[in-house]
């Protein structure tokens, strides 16, 4: 009840919690409004936005609703920003929490991995990987994850090797705790928090990354992604420049609230940490 | 008496600190008898906490032995080392810091019971009731986190943690000197009941003499990581031998009570 | 004796998640000049409440009634051979302290009668007949705009804590952390402020001045440390020497040496003493008088002999009870000890 309410006290939080909470809604109205196959002709090309009011957003090319396809482009766009990078903050903490406690070898293998890992630009490894394995949903999410699982493995580290210098973490030794449970009931959770705060910059780069595949054709060419069908608009960029602006625009919109929630989050656990 | 329950020879750990050796503990011996409280004392940076981090193989010894009941412990890993901590248990300083933070008071007791398999997952919160019980606190307080209860009760569910395995020798690290007068007397009572109904013996760190006098059948006094004497307690302490002996004796605050004069005169 | 504070009716409430949680209910207490007296109580007693009061160093959010009156006496006494006190740097305070020149309104009412009962309360750091009688809020922005106000600013206190790895700044040079205090409130160039500190350093017995002068806080030993924070807080002469449990921290022996250190600094400067401690054998070797405090309120006050040989209140009997001295009865059955 206190953290929320502390939450909805900064206006930027507040902004950010409503642009999300939009977002979703689209996300998940989409089947309801608009049931049918969004990538279906369903009128005129290049019909502009605001003529027809059964097409408020105009079509494209093809003919085919914007409308819908912004509605369905949200449910990909945070359904792959959102596991990319729940995986990458996953497969992160993990390897950082094991790198922390274990020490010595393994803490040097996996963080020179690491460091290879961030020394290739994240957007390289993306495009690389889905150019060999081919583009799906799942392997779009798995490349993006590719490059943002390094910024939280270090955090994770980092928080890990100066917990285990507790003495919390001495008695669950002294009662015989596996070290392997040390590790990820009694360190992990508390190495959280400081991991956690990177996620809004994490989901916001992922759906970013996302668009950037789509807008280079590596997309799930089944799905409508807003990178897509920035890419679909920029043939016609002049003549319908709509058709680009639309989805740029959402695609703005979703970074700058996921951030400001993210934000607002790491605000308000501050204060609790600070509090307690 | 034929074989004491701990034996300590030759312990040394050594630091290196800028380029200089530092034997933080420096060829420690000393043996402790079952149901017996050994305490050690010295000042900050003598080892005291040194030798209980090796004793609980959290840091590991450059030299020396450790028996413990009737084994090499130094020489126990894995499994086998895990299995016989439930027989050496530790109470830290801060109650606060030896608990995860997260943690509510039933996880904290459920740990060992659960780890040794001491009692079913059905009859674990039974046992626990128990264990609180036993250290005079109240069963309803299982549900509460840890740091919702007071600095006094913490210390106590410390005590029902390292008790749970049924220890014969308990590591007490400063575990009194962060509490107030009055609940510090209160836990010492505790451990000295606990003591004589389950005959677990007790390593008593401590700074202080007052409290040591009060509870410990022998201490060692420690100075620079090097043994600077030993023997009965109460001998040590009325009259110290070594210099830092002295020392400590000499700063201990002092109360000049009238009555307790006389009552220390009634008991020459 | 003459008072050199008067404590009416002070109460000091927190505010904890919406409830509002009393530290201090009601007290009153006055401290003589040069007297040492000891504040002592357990764990939420509101001991260090008091001192934080006395000092104007609570937090902002502390809601604080009644009142604290100073009697000062002339202040040619802070002339420019004696420098005036500040607080040392490692108050939190620091931002109030703004006087370095004595000459303030409220010091010429002083100079006036020196004698004269100053309504000076430094909780609010304005005329407390502003704030009497009522609840106020402290708000140290609107102090820090107006430090002509500021009767004390904490010129006359130095305060030490408990910690002093958390007082002391660690990325600074501890003779720069003295020498700043000097330098940047009593005027003096860097050279006399480092001068001031070595003496300083000297005074507080660090084995080699000329080489802690340029140490980090890192670099020594507990006992150093609240050494060097010791000498912060007397760097100005001030005429009240709080030390809010600033031995607890450290083993015994150390202890001993810092209060025999604080006994004679004390001795030496004139100052006055408050000494807040849990440990009442401690307070005891040290001080004349003893205020025991408990649940915020303060339950006996009285001489040191007479606390020690016949409490009046049941609750400093408990605390005198519970004390483990080296001749404490031991709780320990040694005859039938399992051996």
């Amino acid at each position: 009840m206190n953290p929320l309410r502390r939450f909805f006290r900064t206006p930027e939080a507040v902004a950010g919690a409503i642009i999300l909470a939009a977002l979703c809604a689209m996300a998940l109205a989409a089947p309801l409004f608009f049931p049918g196959d969004p990538q279906a002709i369903a009128g005129p090309a290049l019909l502009p936005p605001f003529q027809d009011w059964s097409l408020p957003l105009g079509t494209d090319r093809l003919g085919r609703d914007v409308l819908a396809e912004l509605f369905h482009g949200a449910r990909t766009s945070l359904a792959v920003g959102l596991a990319a990078a729940a995986t990458a903050l996953a497969v992160g903490a993990i390897v950082g929490t094991v790198a922390g406690f274990a020490g010595g070898g393994v803490d040097e293998v996996l963080m020179r991995i690491t460091d290879a890992f961030q020394t290739v630009p994240s957007f390289l490894l993306a495009l690389a990987f889905v150019s060999v394995v081919g583009p799906s949903l799942g392997v779009v999410v798995a490349a993006i994850a590719l490059g943002a699982w390094t910024g939280p493995a270090r955090v994770a580290r980092a928080e890990v090797l100066s917990i285990r210098e507790r003495d919390f973490v001495a008695g669950a030794r002294v009662i015989g705790m596996h070290p392997l449970e040390i590790a990820f009931r009694e360190v992990l959770p508390n190495a959280l928090p400081p991991v956690l705060a990177l996620s809004s910059v994490i989901v916001a780069a992922a759906i970013l990354t996302e668009a950037a595949l789509s807008f280079l054709g590596l997309g799930d060419p089944n799905r409508v992604t807003w990178g897509g069908m920035i890419a679909e608009g920029r043939a016609v960029l002049r003549t319908a420049p709509f058709l680009s602006i639309i989805p740029g625009v959402a695609l703005v919109l979703t970074v700058l609230g996921v951030y400001l929630a993210g934000e607002g989050v790491v605000e308000t656990t501050a204060v609790r940490r600070s509090l307690s | 008496m034929s074989s004491p329950l701990l034996a300590v020879s030759g312990l040394t750990k050594r630091y290196r600190r800028g380029g200089k050796t530092i034997a933080a503990v420096d060829d420690v011996s000393f043996d402790i008898e079952p149901g017996e409280t050994l305490a050690l004392a010295g000042p900050s940076g003598s080892g005291k906490s040194t030798i209980a981090r090796l004793l609980l193989r959290l840091i590991e010894p450059d030299a020396g032995r450790v028996e413990f009941e009737g084994g090499d412990f130094l020489s126990l890993n894995g499994a086998a080392l895990r299995a016989q901590r439930a027989r050496l248990q530790m109470v830290f300083q801060d109650p606060l810091a030896a608990f995860n933070p997260r943690a509510s008071v039933a996880r904290v007791l459920d740990d060992p019971l659960r780890i040794h398999g001491i009692a079913s997952r059905k009859e674990r919160p039974r046992r626990i009731a128990a264990l609180l019980e036993r250290v005079g606190l109240s069963a309803d307080l299982a549900g509460r986190a840890i740091h919702e209860i007071s600095g006094g009760q913490r210390q106590r569910v410390a005590i029902a943690r390292a008790i749970a395995t049924k220890p014969s020798l308990i590591v007490l690290d400063e575990a009194v000197s962060a509490l107030d007068v009055s609940v510090r007397r209160q836990i010492l009572q505790l451990l000295l009941d606990l003591q004589r109904e389950e005959r677990i013996a007790y390593l008593f760190i401590s700074h202080d003499l007052g409290v040591i006098s009060a509870i410990a059948h022998r201490v060692v006094i420690l100075d620079a990581g090097r043994t600077a004497e030993s023997g009965d307690a109460r001998a040590v302490i009325d009259a110290p031998q070594s210099a830092i002996g002295k020392a400590l004796v000499a700063a201990a605050p002092k109360l000049n009570r009238t009555s307790k004069d006389s009552d220390a005169a009634d008991r020459q | 004796m003459t008072a050199l504070l008067s404590i009416r009716d002070l109460t000091v409430t927190y505010r904890r998640d919406g409830s509002e949680v009393a530290a201090l209910k009601h007290v009153s207490l006055d401290v003589a000049a040069g007297e040492r007296l000891a504040i002592i109580g357990e764990s939420g007693s509101g001991k260090s409440t008091l001192a934080l009061a006395i000092a104007g160093l609570l937090p902002a959010s502390a809601r604080i009634g009644g009142r604290i009156d100073w009697f000062l006496r002339s202040p040619s006494s802070w002339g420019a051979k004696a420098p005036p006190s500040v607080l040392p740097d490692i108050s939190p305070s620091r931002g109030e302290i703004a006087l370095s020149s004595p000459p303030s309104p409220i010091s010429k009412v002083a100079g006036r009668d020196p004698t004269a009962k100053l309504p000076i309360s430094p909780l609010e750091g304005e005329m407390s007949g502003r704030t009497e009688g009522g609840l106020m809020e402290r708000d140290a922005q609107k102090s820090a705009a107006k430090p002509t106000h500021i009767p004390l600013g904490g010129r006359d206190i130095g305060f030490v804590f408990q910690d002093p790895s958390a007082s002391l700044d660690p990325v600074m040079a501890v003779g720069e952390q003295i020498a700043e205090v000097a330098h940047a409130h009593l005027g003096l160039t860097w050279s006399q402020s480092y001068a001031r500190a070595k003496t300083l350093l000297e005074r507080v017995r660090l084995p080699d001045p000329d080489a802690a002068l340029r140490a980090f806080p890192h670099q020594l030993s507990g006992g150093q440390k609240q050494r060097v924070a010791i000498a912060a807080a007397i760097a100005a002469g001030p005429k009240l020497l709080i030390a809010d449990e600033a031995t607890s921290a450290l083993d015994t022996i150390v202890q001993a040496e810092i209060v025999a250190l604080i006994r004679q600094l004390v001795a030496e400067d004139g100052m006055t003493l408050l000494f807040v401690s849990h440990d009442i054998a401690l307070a005891a070797e040290l001080a004349e008088r003893i205020a025991v405090c408990r649940h915020g309120e303060l339950v006996e006050l009285g001489a040191t002999a007479q606390i020690i040989a016949s409490p009046r209140h049941a609750y400093t009997r408990a605390l005198l009870d519970a004390h483990l001295g080296l001749d404490a009865e031991p709780l320990l059955e040694r005859a039938g000890a399992s051996r």
